[in-house]
C-alpha cells in the first residue's frame, strides 16, 4: 500500500484482517481452514515424499550402474521401485499439482476469498498426510510392498506376497482416494460458483478449466481403483475369491481396474501442467494465448478422452484382435486435443516477445520434453510395435519423460513463478537458470538412453543384468544423468530456500502478470482481496481500468463485504452476483478426523475388527463435531 | 516412424527457435500480426497434419501389420509347443510328442509354429524379441502366438512382465534349427532318461532320489516325479542353468546345487547342505543325462 493510504481505506483493511484472522503459531497451522497455508502445507508434505520418491529412484539407478550389482539386494530393489512409483504418482505429482498449486491459486485466480468448503479442504489435506506417513511406517518398518506400483495380481495375492506390504500399499491408496476426492468436488465447487461475479466461464483462465477437468476426471476415474483395492483388500485379509482362477476368479479384473483408473490418471497428472503453462507462457511473451477457445476444449476433451484407451496398457495379454485395434484408434484419437494445446503453446511463443526468464525457461524444456514423450506415446498405438516394447526400458523412457519431464517440470516452473507472490521476496535469477540447464540436462541424460536399451530388448524391473547383454555402458550413462538430475533438483531448493530469507522484495505483481493474483499484495491476505474483483476478461490483471476500478471501490467502501467473514457466491455459468455466503473460520477437528481414520486403517491392517469398530465409532464422532456450528464471531 | 518422428519433433523445436531469435519482434516471420492466421496454424499442426499422420499409422500398424503377426489359425500351423511360465524358469512341452524341457525351445527353421502359453502362479511374459511380440502368460488362460523362426541360430527371450523376485534372472532360449537336426533332438528328448554308467553316477542317483531332489524334479524313466522345479530328464543336453543365468558345466552345476540362493536369491530350490562328496556324486549323475 502507498504512503497516501486513505484513512477510511486502512480502517477496512484492518476489519477485515481481524474478521479473517486465525491463531497464532503452530496451532494456526493445525487448525487453519485458510487456503493459502493449507496449500504451503501441502506444498511441504508432497516435496517431502518427492524427496523420499528420489532417494528411492537413485538407490534404483545405483544398483543398475553396472551388470550384475548388488548394492541392493532383488527385494529391496523391487520394494524401491514399487514404492518409487507409488510415492511419486500418488504421494508427489498430484497433491503438488491439485493440493498446493490448486489450493493456492485457485481461489486467488477466481477472485474468491477461500475455497468453497474451507473446512473439508483442511480435511483433504490432514487425510493425505496421514494416508502418506501410513504407506512409509510400512516402508519403514521393513513392510514396502514389492509388486509394482500397478500391483498385478496373482503376484500381489496373499500367496505370493504374503508379508503386509501390499496391505500398506492398498489401504494407503484407498486412504488418500478420500483425500483426493474431496479435493476435487472442493476445486470443482469453488471454480463452478465462487467466480468473482462477472467471470462468466469464458473469461475464466485457462488454468482453472485444466484444474477443473482435473477434477472432474479425478471423481470418475477413482472409484475404480478404491474398487479394486477393495475387493484385493477382502480377497487378501478375508479370503474372498475375485482374482485367482483357481477359485472362479479372473486375474484380467484387476488389471482393467486398475488401468480405468490408471489410464485417466496420466492425464490427471499432466492436465495441471499444462494449466500451470498457459498462465506462465502469456505472462512472459506478453501476449494472450492463440486460439483460447480451442485450447479449453482441448483440456476438457483430453480428460474426457482419457477414460476410452486403458486397455491399451494390456495389449500384451491376450485381448481379442477387435478390442485391441479399438483402443488403439481410441489411443490415436486423444493426440488430437494434445497437439492443440502444444500448437498454441508454440505459436504463442512465436507470435509474442518472449522474456526468457527462469519460469519460461522451465516451460520451454516442458515443451520440448512433451514432443519427445507424446511423439514416443503415439508409438504405442501401433499395436505390433506396443507388444514389443511394452514392459520394457522404452516405456520407461516415455512415461518420465511425460510425468517428469511434462509434468513436474511445470510444476518446477511454477514454483519460481508464483515463489514472489507466495513469499514476498525474488528469487536468485542466475541460479535459476543454472539450475534449469542442469536438471534438463540430466533428465535427459538420465531418461534418453533408456528408448535404446529398451529397443534393445532391456525389459523394466530387473534388478540386474548381466556383462553380456551389451547394456552396460548406457547404463552406467542413466545412472550418473540421474545424479546430475539430482543435482539440478537440489539447487532448484537450495535457491528457493536462500531467498526465502534473503531475497529482494518483490512487490505485488514483478511479472506485469496476466491474472488476478498479481493484483493482491505478496504475500495476500487472508482474506486475499479487500474488494471483490471486477473481471472482464480472461486477463484480468491487464485490465488496467478494472483494478482502477477496484481502488476506487475499496476507498467507497463498495464489495468489500467487511460486515463478516464472507466471499460472494456467483452463478454458474455467466458468474452473476448470486448470495453472500459466511464462510466457516479456523478448526481443530479436521487433523482429528483424519486421526481417526488413521485408527481404522490401522486396525483393519492389523486385523484387530473389534478395535476397528471402535475406531469407526469415534471417526462418527469427529464428524459430528466437524459439523457443529462454530461460535459467533466477534 | 522414427522418421516421421523426428520431423515432427525438429519441425517443433524449429519453432521454438523461431520464437527465439524474433523474442522481440511480435507477430509471425513475413504475415506479422494476424490472429486468424495464428488460429488457423494451430488447427493445421495440431489437428489436420496429425489426423494424416495417424490415420496412416493406424492403418498400417494395426490393421496390415497386426494381421500378419497374429496367433496363426487352427491347423494352419504344423506343431503345437506350449510354455508354462513358473517363478521362475519355462516349462516346454511338446503337444503329442511326450517330450517336455526347460527354459530351452528347439523349433525347425522356416516352419510356422502354434506357440500356446500358460502359467503355473502369477503372470509372466514370454518375448524372444526377434522374432515375435510378446504375450503374456495369465493363469487360467491359454493365449497364443506365432513363432516362427526364417534362419537358423540361437534367439534369446526372456520374461517381460514383473513376476517377483527373480523376475530379472528368468530367461530362455530358441534353437531354430534345420529340421534333420531338430527331429533327432526331439527323438532324444522323448526317450526317457539314461540310466548311469559309473559307479559315483550310481551313487548320484541314489542320492538325488533319496535326499530331497526327487520332490520337486522329474526324472522321466525314474521315481523322480516332483512338478515344482523344471524337468531334468535331458539336463546334460542344455547349455544353462536356472533360466539361463550361469552356464551349464560340471563346476557351475556344482556351484548351483550347494547354494543355489547365492547364485539366485529367493530360488524356490533350498541348499540341501548335502556335503561336497555327495554333491560331487550328484553332478556325476545330473551330467549323464544325455
Amino acid at each position: 500500500m502507498t504512503v497516501s493510504t486513505p484513512p477510511a481505506t486502512t480502517v477496512r483493511l484492518n476489519r477485515l484482517e481481524r474478521i479473517w484472522k486465525e491463531s497464532p503459531g503452530v496451532l494456526g497451522w493445525l487448525t487453519t481452514v485458510d487456503h493459502k497455508r493449507i496449500g504451503i502445507l501441502y506444498f511441504f508434505t508432497s516435496l517431502f515424499f518427492f524427496g523420499a520418491g528420489g532417494v528411492e529412484a537413485l538407490a534404483i539407478r545405483t544398483q543398475l550402474i553396472g551388470p550384475n550389482q548388488s548394492t541392493l539386494s532383488p527385494a529391496t530393489f523391487n520394494e524401491m521401485m514399487s514404492t518409487h512409483g507409488t510415492t511419486m504418482i500418488f504421494f508427489f505429482v498430484v497433491p503438488m499439482s491439485l493440493g498446493a498449486f490448486g489450493n493456492y491459486l485457485i481461489p486467488l485466480m477466481i477472485g474468491a476469498r477461500d475455497m468453497a468448503f474451507p473446512r473439508l479442504n483442511a480435511l483433504s489435506f490432514w487425510i493425505y498426510l496421514c494416508a502418506g506417513s501410513f504407506l512409509y511406517v510400512g516402508v519403514f518398518t521393513g513392510n514396502a510392498p514389492s509388486a509394482g506400483w500397478f500391483d498385478y495380481v496373482p503376484l500381489a495375492s496373499k500367496t505370493y506376497s504374503p508379508g503386509p506390504g501390499i496391505d500398506f500399499y492398498a489401504l494407503s491408496l484407498l486412504f488418500v482416494g478420500i483425500s483426493t476426492t474431496l479435493g476435487a468436488i472442493n476445486a470443482i465447487v469453488t471454480i463452478f460458483k465462487l467466480r468473482a461475479p462477472g467471470m462468466s466461464l469464458n473469461r475464466m483462465p485457462l488454468f482453472c478449466f485444466a484444474f477443473l477437468a482435473v477434477s472432474f476426471a479425478l471423481i470418475f476415474a477413482l472409484p475404480a481403483l478404491s474398487t479394486a483395492l477393495v475387493l484385493l483388500e477382502l480377497e487378501r485379509l478375508l479370503g474372498f475369491h475375485f482374482f485367482i482362477p483357481a477359485s472362479g476368479g479372473d486375474p484380467i479384473l484387476w488389471q482393467n481396474l486398475f488401468w480405468i483408473f490408471g489410464h485417466p490418471e496420466v492425464y490427471i497428472i499432466i492436465l495441471p501442467a499444462f494449466g500451470i503453462a498457459t498462465s506462465i507462457i502469456p505472462t512472459f511473451v506478453r501476449r494472450k494465448m492463440v486460439a483460447f477457445p480451442l485450447v479449453a476444449l482441448a483440456e476438457i476433451l483430453v480428460a474426457f478422452l482419457g477414460f476410452g484407451v486403458w486397455a491399451h496398457h494390456m495389449f500384451a495379454v491376450g485381448l481379442a484382435s477387435a478390442t485391441a485395434i479399438y483402443f488403439a484408434a481410441a489411443s490415436l484419437v486423444i493426440v488430437i486435443p494434445s497437439g492443440i494445446q502444444l500448437f498454441a503453446w508454440i505459436t504463442t511463443i512465436v507470435t509474442g516477445t518472449p522474456r526468457f526468464k527462469t519460469p519460461f525457461l522451465w516451460i520451454i524444456g516442458f515443451i520440448v520434453l512433451f514432443i519427445m514423450g507424446g511423439l514416443s506415446g503415439v508409438t504405442f498405438a501401433a499395436i505390433p510395435f506396443d507388444q514389443q516394447t511394452t514392459d520394457t526400458y522404452y516405456v520407461v523412457a516415455h512415461f518420465h519423460y511425460v510425468i517428469f519431464g511434462a509434468a513436474v517440470f511445470p510444476l518446477l516452473g511454477g514454483m519460481y513463478y508464483w515463489f514472489p507472490k507466495v513469499t514476498g521476496r525474488m528469487y536468485y535469477e542466475r541460479w535459476g537458470k543454472v539450475s534449469f540447464w542442469l536438471t534438463f540436462i540430466g533428465t535427459n541424460v538420465t531418461f534418453f538412453p533408456m528408448h535404446i536399451l529398451g529397443l534393445d530388448g532391456m525389459p523394466r524391473r530387473n534388478y540386474t543384468y548381466g556383462p553380456e547383454m551389451g547394456w552396460t555402458g548406457l547404463n552406467l550413462i542413466e545412472t550418473l544423468g540421474a545424479y546430475l538430475l539430482a543435482l539440478g533438483l537440489l539447487s532448484v531448493f537450495v535457491n528457493l530456500a536462500v531467498s526465502l530469507f534473503r531475497g529482494e522484495k518483490a512487490g505485488n505483481d514483478p511479472w506485469e502478470g496476466d491474472t488476478l493474483e498479481w493484483s493482491t499484495t505478496s504475500p495476500p491476505p487472508a482474506y486475499n482481496y479487500a474488494v471483490i474483483p471486477k473481471v472482464s476478461s480472461p486477463y484480468a490483471m491487464w485490465d488496467k481500468e478494472d483494478r482502477e476500478e477496484d481502488a476506487r471501490n475499496l476507498e467507497l467502501g463498495r464489495k468489500t463485504l467487511e460486515q463478516g467473514h464472507e466471499t460472494p457466491a456467483s452463478t454458474a455459468v455467466d458468474a452473476d452476483w448470486d448470495e453472500v455466503l459466511e464462510m466457516p473460520s479456523h478448526s481443530a477437528w479436521p487433523p482429528l478426523v483424519a486421526l481417526a481414520m488413521t485408527g481404522v486403517f490401522a486396525m483393519v491392517l492389523l486385523q484387530q475388527w473389534l478395535a476397528a469398530a471402535v475406531f469407526v465409532g469415534i471417526l462418527a464422532l469427529t464428524v459430528a463435531g466437524f459439523h457443529l456450528k462454530e461460535p459467533e464471531e466477534a | 516412424m522414427l522418421a516421421v518422428a523426428g520431423v515432427v519433433f525438429l519441425g517443433a523445436v524449429a519453432m521454438l527457435v523461431v520464437g527465439w531469435v524474433r523474442r522481440d519482434r511480435p507477430g509471425l516471420p513475413f504475415f506479422g500480426e494476424n490472429e486468424k492466421l495464428n488460429t488457423g496454424l494451430v488447427v493445421l499442426f495440431g489437428m489436420a497434419i496429425p489426423i494424416v499422420i495417424l490415420v496412416a499409422l493406424f492403418v498400417v500398424s494395426d490393421l496390415v501389420l497386426l494381421n500378419e503377426t497374429d496367433a496363426p489359425a487352427a491347423s494352419s500351423t504344423a506343431m503345437t509347443i506350449t510354455v508354462i511360465g513358473h517363478q521362475w524358469f519355462w516349462q516346454v512341452r511338446y503337444e503329442g510328442e511326450d517330450a517336455e524341457t526347460a527354459n530351452e525351445v528347439h523349433i525347425p527353421v522356416r516352419t510356422p509354429i502354434n506357440l500356446v502359453v500358460r502359467s503355473a502362479d502369477v503372470i509372466h511374459s514370454f518375448w524372444v524379441p526377434e522374432l515375435n511380440r510378446k504375450i503374456d502368460t495369465i493363469p487360467g488362460q491359454a493365449n497364443s502366438i506365432e513363432l516362427y523362426a526364417e534362419r537358423a541360430g540361437v534367439y534369446r527371450g526372456q520374461c517381460s512382465e514383473f513376476c517377483g523376485l527373480q523376475h530379472a534372472h528368468m530367461a530362455f532360449r530358441v534353437y531354430a534349427e534345420p529340421r534333420p537336426r531338430f527331429e533327432a533332438w526331439l527323438a532324444n528328448i522323448r526317450k526317457p532318461a539314461r540310466e548311469p554308467t559309473t559307479p559315483l553316477a550310481r551313487q548320484g542317483q541314489r542320492a538325488f532320489m533319496r535326499d530331497g531332489c526327487a520332490a520337486c524334479h522329474t526324472i522321466a524313466g525314474t521315481e523322480a516325479e516332483g512338478t515344482i522345479g523344471p524337468n531334468l530328464t535331458h539336463l546334460a543336453t542344455r547349455q544353462t542353468l536356472a533360466a539361463d543365468t550361469i552356464p551349464n558345466t560340471p563346476e557351475d552345476l556344482f556351484r548351483w546345487i550347494q547354494n543355489p540362493q547365492s547364485i539366485k536369491p529367493g530360488v524356490k530350490m533350498p541348499g540341501l547342505g548335502l556335503g561336497p562328496e555327495r554333491f560331487h556324486a550328484i553332478v556325476a549323475y545330473l551330467m549323464g543325462l544325455k
